[in-house]
């Protein structure tokens, strides 16, 4: 933690900077195994095991749900909006941007730019590729994101987007991995199609098995897409994805096993990449229903468990703890500078006579669906809250149906984030009231004022003290437990070369592995 | 030979009024799942909103036994339909998969079969001997382990050091041979798996023969051993290696998942486990159908077999 809190300094001066100190920072890494940088060499086939897939797998980008589906997005389109390493924005499709109100926003579209059929992109395609999102009939996961868009068209070379509320990060919305820029034709794209504008493209896909792809010869990025061909393997599980991996079949696998880790280093085949970004382990509590509608009740809780411990035994040590903050080390204005919650069974005890208990008793319901070890978690947490009084019941429930069952519907459960770039998106999300996965039905007039507020505040030193104040309450007033920040754990065969920094909002270099890595 | 064509006809009717039955239960199974085919596409995105317009595109809005009766006509006229989820025709999905499964399941049955029979032929032939012993005792802690167990310690001894891929990618350039290749792992698994059943039941089929009169009497004609059992026995026991043949084959076809999971075998029992985890009822139900017909149709076949070399079955009073 002193490591973000002297960098966190730094990120007060300069964003930029400091995202950059940020991001290096959470490359964890054993001296001597980062290879430096050299130039990136054109070429090779780079196989890539994948923990997710399913046979459902497809192309319409309102549905994609994991890891699987967004690589292969990354992999064969483009976005408005690139997420840079380093996490500030770098222009893809939309070669500038800029709202003079931050209401009414201006993309200047790319020009010169195919697609694979060959079919040049107009500013048409990207309306119709932001209007898949909107209206009564989308399916798609971000519907909520364009509720405050009351119109997009095109201008020209521009497509203007108009919002009814201010909205300073709104070209940030624009880089989500549910909005590519895909081909249209009268005004609808073809949710069926492959086609994209990306520096690969498809061969050939069998949904939840593999999927095939070649370099697109007419890429417009120069300095992208090294690879001659990339292949996308599903291996659902973790022990033959580590085979797969030890016996050379793929180059790259995502979620290592903490279990492994150390298994892998000593074979010498592979190096880890241990990446810190904005992912979290959460438990939320309903906080309309009894006991946990009582904040002294929460906080008491909040106390009762050791969170590095959870992260040593948990995480095997790749992850740090959080401070029951959903904002991470890897967003722009994350609050280092917040007292920590240490395991402190008397404070506990003390809350819990604040609300008027000499003991509590809860049931917390766990399953591994919500996120690897979630069960075991959940028992180190019953264990140590003991001490504190408290009972913890860790109902342990199927996997299957989880997100149907018990997530939103047991009044203390376990979830998981992957973490958002945008402090608004995290928090309009997952804990406005009112908010469609509000998953702790938590209701804090403060924090939602401010919401509002922040995201229409231009001056960047105003907001970042708005959003450490919801920081603030969200930590001490909310009602969701947020132990700990999983760091990504991959793992990369010898052969292949990174960039000296990996992207930490998402996985995988925020999926952009097949465009941004090669062979050394 | 008419008594048997009879036979077959009426095992396949039955059979046929099995796999309606297997469906009618199928279908109420799925029915039973908690959660729906939009729920689990939208997975944890789902908003109520989002939900209800899903719902509305796939049909989901219509009775059940309604949703039946479409799928059961289709599938009579051998259309499976279209896989709610991917939109793509079932038999596109399931084709593949299936002649994967297929391609498995007949590997390790051409590793597994010869290989029980002529050790239970033997285990027999020197019954008690240090022989017997051993491959009995081989045998029954292979079929003991897990599956999986098993399947790791092979990829331990076989594929680390480089001997066979630890992983199986099937695309339509593979050639026989390297097919051969990459699936003998898992085949090898299944083999070691299924082997003890067949070879123990030959085994005591044949020692079981041994103690009749006849086979006495061959004996004491002065005829090696060896040709007692292959010439005098053997034709006799076939009925009951047939039938566990039979149906160790039947599991080679639909229980294999735990092999195919470990070894990316791309087969049919991971396309249903997939698609009970997605609520893809219409596939669940054509794979079930799958894997039931092929229950059905072994059975009728080990069935036909065993009466072909045994005519007593034919009269039985």
């Amino acid at each position: 933690m002193s490591d973000y809190l002297t960098r966190g300094g730094l990120s007060r001066r300069s964003l930029i900077k400091g995202a950059t100190a940020l991001g290096a920072a959470g490359l964890i890494l054993p001296a001597g195994v980062r290879r430096a940088s050299a130039e990136p060499k054109k070429g090779g086939v780079f196989r890539v095991g994948i923990g997710h897939g399913s046979s459902t797998d497809g192309y319409d980008p309102g549905l994609w749900d994991q890891l699987y589906v967004q690589t292969f997005a990354a992999a064969r389109h483009n976005y408005l909006i690139e997420i840079g390493a380093d996490g500030n924005l770098v222009p893809e499709i939309a070669e500038s941007w800029d709202s003079s109100d931050g209401m009414t926003w201006v993309f200047k579209i790319r020009e010169g730019v195919a697609f694979h059929s060959g079919k040049g992109l107009t500013p048409d395609d990207v309306v119709a590729s932001l209007n898949h999102h909107r209206g009564e009939a989308s399916t798609s996961a971000v519907k909520p994101y364009f509720d405050a868009v009351t119109d997009i068209k095109a201008d020209g070379q521009n497509v203007v987007v108009t919002l009814n509320a201010p909205n300073a990060d709104f070209p940030y919305l624009m880089s989500d991995y549910h909005l590519p820029v895909m081909a249209s034709a009268d005004g609808k794209i073809d949710v069926t199609s492959s086609d994209g504008l990306g520096g690969y493209i498809v061969e050939s896909f069998e949904p939840g098995v593999q999927a095939t792809l070649n370099r697109n010869p007419n890429y417009w990025k120069s300095d992208r897409a090294h690879f001659d061909q990339i292949v996308l393997l599903s291996i659902l599980d973790a022990a033959a994805r580590l085979n797969a991996l030890m016996t050379g079949e793929v180059d790259t696998i995502d979620q290592v096993d903490p279990a492994s880790i150390g298994l892998l280093e000593s074979r010498g085949v592979a190096k880890i990449l241990s990446i810190s970004g904005n992912a979290h382990y959460v438990f939320p509590m309903d906080a309309r229903a009894a006991p946990f509608s009582d904040n002294n009740v929460r906080l008491a809780l909040k106390y009762a468990f050791d969170r590095q411990e959870m992260v040593d035994k948990i995480l095997a040590g790749h992850g740090s703890v959080s401070n029951d903050n959903p904002i991470g080390p890897a967003n722009r204005y994350f609050f280092a500078e917040m007292e920590p919650k240490t395991y402190d069974p008397d404070k506990a005890k003390f809350h819990l006579k604040e609300a008027g208990m000499e003991t509590l008793e809860v049931t917390l319901s766990a399953a591994d669906a919500a996120f690897s070890g979630a069960v075991d978690a959940a028992v180190l947490m019953s264990e140590k809250a003991a001490a504190a009084g408290i009972t913890i019941t860790v109902d342990r429930v199927p996997n299957d149906g989880y997100w149907d069952n018990i997530w939103m519907k047991k009044p203390f459960c376990a979830s998981y984030w992957g973490g958002r770039p945008v402090e608004d998106q995290m928090f309009t999300t997952a804990y406005s009231a009112g908010g469609a996965w509000n998953e702790s039905f938590w209701d804090n007039a403060r924090f939602n004022e401010l919401l509002v507020a922040a995201r229409s505040e231009l001056d960047d030193a105003k907001r970042r003290e708005m959003y450490h104040e919801m920081q603030h309450i969200v930590s001490f007033e909310g009602s969701t437990i947020i132990p700990m920040y999983n760091n990504y754990v991959m793992a990369v065969s010898n052969a292949v070369a990174t960039p000296e920094k990996i992207s930490n909002n998402w996985n995988l270099d925020g999926f952009r592995c097949v465009e941004r890595w090669w062979f050394a | 030979m008419r008594d048997i064509w009879g036979m077959i006809g009426r095992r396949l009717l039955l059979g046929l009024l099995t796999l309606f039955v297997i469906s009618v239960v199928i279908f109420g199974a799925t029915e039973l799942l908690p959660g729906d085919l939009a729920r689990e596409l939208l997975g944890q995105s789902a908003t109520e909103e989002t939900l209800a317009a899903l719902r509305d595109q796939l049909g989901l809005n219509d009775p059940a036994p309604l949703r039946y009766w479409h799928w059961l006509t289709g599938a009579i006229q051998g259309d499976f339909g279209v896989s709610m989820a991917t939109k793509k025709p079932i038999a596109d999905l399931v084709g593949a998969r299936l002649g994967n499964t297929l391609f498995l399941a007949l590997y390790a049955a051409a590793l597994s079969v010869p290989l029980s029979l002529a050790l239970g032929v033997m285990a027999a032939l020197w019954r008690n001997s240090v022989f017997d012993r051993a491959s009995n005792a081989l045998a029954l802690t292979s079929i003991s382990f897990p599956e999986f167990f098993v399947a790791y310690i092979l990829v331990l001894w076989l594929a680390q050091s480089g001997l066979f891929p630890s992983m199986v990618r099937i695309t339509p350039a593979t050639t026989f041979g390297d097919r051969l290749y990459m699936a003998f792992l898992p085949a090898l698994t299944l083999t070691l798996v299924v082997t003890a059943h067949m070879m123990r039941m030959t085994r005591a089929a044949i020692i079981n023969l041994l103690a009749s009169p006849y086979i006495e009497m061959a004996r004491l004609k002065g005829m090696s051993p060896l040709r007692v059992v292959l010439r005098h026995a053997v034709p006799n026991a076939l009925a009951p290696i047939i039938n566990v043949v039979a149906l160790n084959l039947a599991y080679l076809i639909t229980g294999v998942v735990v092999v195919e999971v470990v070894f990316v075998y791309p087969g049919l029992g991971q396309l249903m486990v997939d698609a009970v985890t997605n609520r893809d009822i219409a596939v669940v139900q054509a794979i079930a159908l799958i894997f039931a017909a092929a229950y059905v149709l072994l059975n009728l076949i080990a069935d036909v077999l065993s009466t072909v070399t045994n005519p007593r079955l034919m009269h039985r009073r």
